[in-house]
């Protein structure tokens, strides 16, 4: 059976452990042949999940010529690896850093290449077909790459990760890091503070806030944790400095496709919509009985974000009991 | 300096999008305009030249590959401020996929001479694949130093703050670079009068894949290395119960909505 390569890195890895995501590829990968987990850096905390999630193989791969440079390294590692195994396909997490390894590595391998699919499933003659939400989530497209090792990144939440136990035999793979792919260092580097919430891309419940917060995102917070959902932002209220950019929704910030979503005081522009307009139930609690975002609910309220949220809040916690 | 800034023209994000029969994007029949995530670019690269105020040595050459009505893109670009245009047109392009394009825009930087910097931006707002900086810096076998929200030239240095999803990262290259930058690097400015009025005057040149040397056979939807197979509009959502809340009914009726979808 084929191999697909899978890029596993110690970015994949929250406090040692695989991330979900991750596992998610994992799972794909066996619908189109063996997984094999491409590990950049030091497998020993992942080597076990990696296994119990039906990696085949695992190259580790010496992350000394890797790390504190951007991209373009990893695309080498996979470069040659696309040589020496000739997969059937190469998955990569759909985040900003997974799609330029992806792009360079079409470059390099002359093949085409699929971003930010929701669903991957093996077409005729087993070449993957994949399936993306495009135009703002107005459209869902199949496609398929035709030319030479299929390339594609995958949205987290596309899968259910599922246990099948796998050889996970282990090969140490020694890569050849040119000089120009060092060309791009990281010179710094200051690790995100986790919130202790769910991570916004995989949970299943999204509350967020917007300008309507008027910069005070703790009644959004309070009622995301009486939920244990995770905090999100539109962008006004990322560009006005109350939320940092890494929760942002829309198009220039993650897409999430919760089975809940809640919009706090967002009035719902295309950009906004782009990001959230996939999730199974939404929610909006709006001052403004005209926001677009209304448009879009299964359940509105026309409130003030200020006395809804703290009420429901506390409603929640007795309904808990 | 000498910069390049790659735009792209697409169709207006806020109008109804969709697909002709051949599943290439519809450029027809919605309005096309300068990718507003294009824009930051446009206003980075004006930075930098202002910054620099080395006597107007530096140039700003914005760049695009796409049809007819794709000078528009250019026309915003150089009334913001940009110094000349050049816009690779060639009806053998239509339908190219993302690793064509890069190879003709590659081309076409290639033939701007002198070039130090070329600056893009994130992503499209049509195909929103963010991967043509990576994939010119690759193929320009230049360091690609991307998705900067900060950006700072110094010397030869290009030097940006990169948020990432689990750290922020300062990530440095030496010119030349393919710089590309997000939509928090700082807002575009809008043309002036001025600037309108001074970009009639503002060179404009069209190249063909002749000029660029690139054949015709490389390009195209019938060279893509991928291919749609099905697009399929998504039902519109139905709109839901709305209520207005009054003296705390909202807050009541929400919970209410909430347990009856087992959310609690």
């Amino acid at each position: 059976m084929s191999e697909v390569l899978v890029l596993v890195d110690s970015s994949s890895l929250v406090d040692g452990k695989v991330s979900k995501p991750t596992l998610e590829l994992l799972t794909i990968a066996r619908r189109l042949g063996e997984p094999s987990a491409v590990f950049i850096g030091d497998v020993s905390t992942a080597a076990d999940t990696l296994k119990e999630y039906g990696a085949a193989k695992i190259y580790t791969v010496d992350d000394s010529e890797v790390s504190g440079y951007l991209v373009a390294p990893k695309a080498e590692v996979l470069a040659q690896l696309v040589e020496k195994t000739s997969p059937v396909a190469v998955l990569l997490p759909s985040g900003g850093e997974g799609k330029e390894i992806a792009g360079r590595l079409a470059v390099k391998t002359g093949s085409g290449l699929i971003t930010d699919a929701t669903d991957v499933q093996p077409g005729d003659g087993g070449s993957p077909v994949t399936t993306q939400s495009v135009f703002a989530g107005s459209y869902t497209v199949q496609a398929k790459v035709t030319k030479g090792t299929p390339i594609i990144t995958v949205k987290p939440n596309s899968a259910t990760p599922e246990k099948a136990d796998g050889a996970g035999e282990t090969e140490e793979f020694t890569a050849t890091i040119s000089e120009t792919a060092k060309a791009a260092r990281i010179t710094a580097s200051e690790p995100r503070k986790a919130s202790g919430r769910p991570e916004l891309t995989e949970a299943a419940i999204v509350v967020s806030g917007g300008r309507g917060t008027g910069g005070d995102f703790s009644e959004v917070e309070g009622f995301a944790d009486s939920l244990g959902a995770a905090v999100g932002a539109s962008r006004a209220a990322v560009d006005s400095g109350w939320i940092p950019h890494a929760f942002q929704i829309g198009q220039t910030g993650k897409t999430v496709s919760p089975q809940l979503y809640i919009a706090n005081g967002i009035s719902g522009a295309i950009q906004h919509r782009a990001g959230m307009q996939t999730s199974k139930t939404i929610v909006a609690v709006n001052k403004d009985d005209e926001a677009p975002i209304f448009e879009l609910v299964d359940f509105g309220v026309v409130g003030d974000l200020h006395s809804v949220l703290p009420t429901a809040t506390e409603e929640i916690a007795k309904h808990k009991g | 300096m000498n910069i390049v800034v790659c735009v792209k023209y697409v169709p207006d994000a806020t109008a109804d999008r969709t697909f002709e029969d051949d599943s290439t994007v519809d450029r027809v029949g919605v309005d096309g305009l300068l990718s507003e995530l294009d824009e930051y670019a446009v206003e980075q690269a004006l930075q930098i030249k202002e910054k620099l105020a080395d006597d107007g040595d530096t140039e700003v050459t914005v760049l695009t590959v796409g049809p007819e009505g794709a000078t528009d893109a250019l026309r915003k670009a150089l009334q913001m401020g940009a110094d000349k245009a050049v816009h690779v047109q060639d009806e053998a392009i239509a339908g190219s996929c993302a690793l064509s394009t890069s190879l003709v825009l590659a081309e076409a930087v290639k033939k701007i001479e002198g070039w130090d910097l070329v600056v893009c931006g994130m992503a499209s707002t049509d195909g929103s694949m963010g991967v043509l900086p990576a994939m010119l810096a690759e193929r320009l076998q230049v360091p690609g130093v991307t998705l900067g929200s900060a950006i700072e030239v110094d010397g030869d240095t290009v030097r940006i703050r990169r948020d990432g999803d689990t750290a922020t990262e300062t990530v440095e290259g030496t010119l030349p670079v393919v710089l590309s930058v997000t939509d928090q690097s700082g807002e575009a400015r809008y043309p002036s009068f001025k600037g309108i009025m001074a970009a009639k005057k503002k060179p404009l040149e069209t190249w063909s894949l002749a000029d660029l040397g690139v054949d015709a056979e490389l390009v195209g939807l019938t060279a893509a290395s991928s291919t749609v197979e099905a697009t399929e509009a998504r039902p519109p959502r139905t709109q839901g119960q709305v209520v207005t809340d009054e003296d705390g009914s909202g807050a009541t009726a929400l919970v209410e909505f909430l347990a009856s979808k087992k959310f609690i």
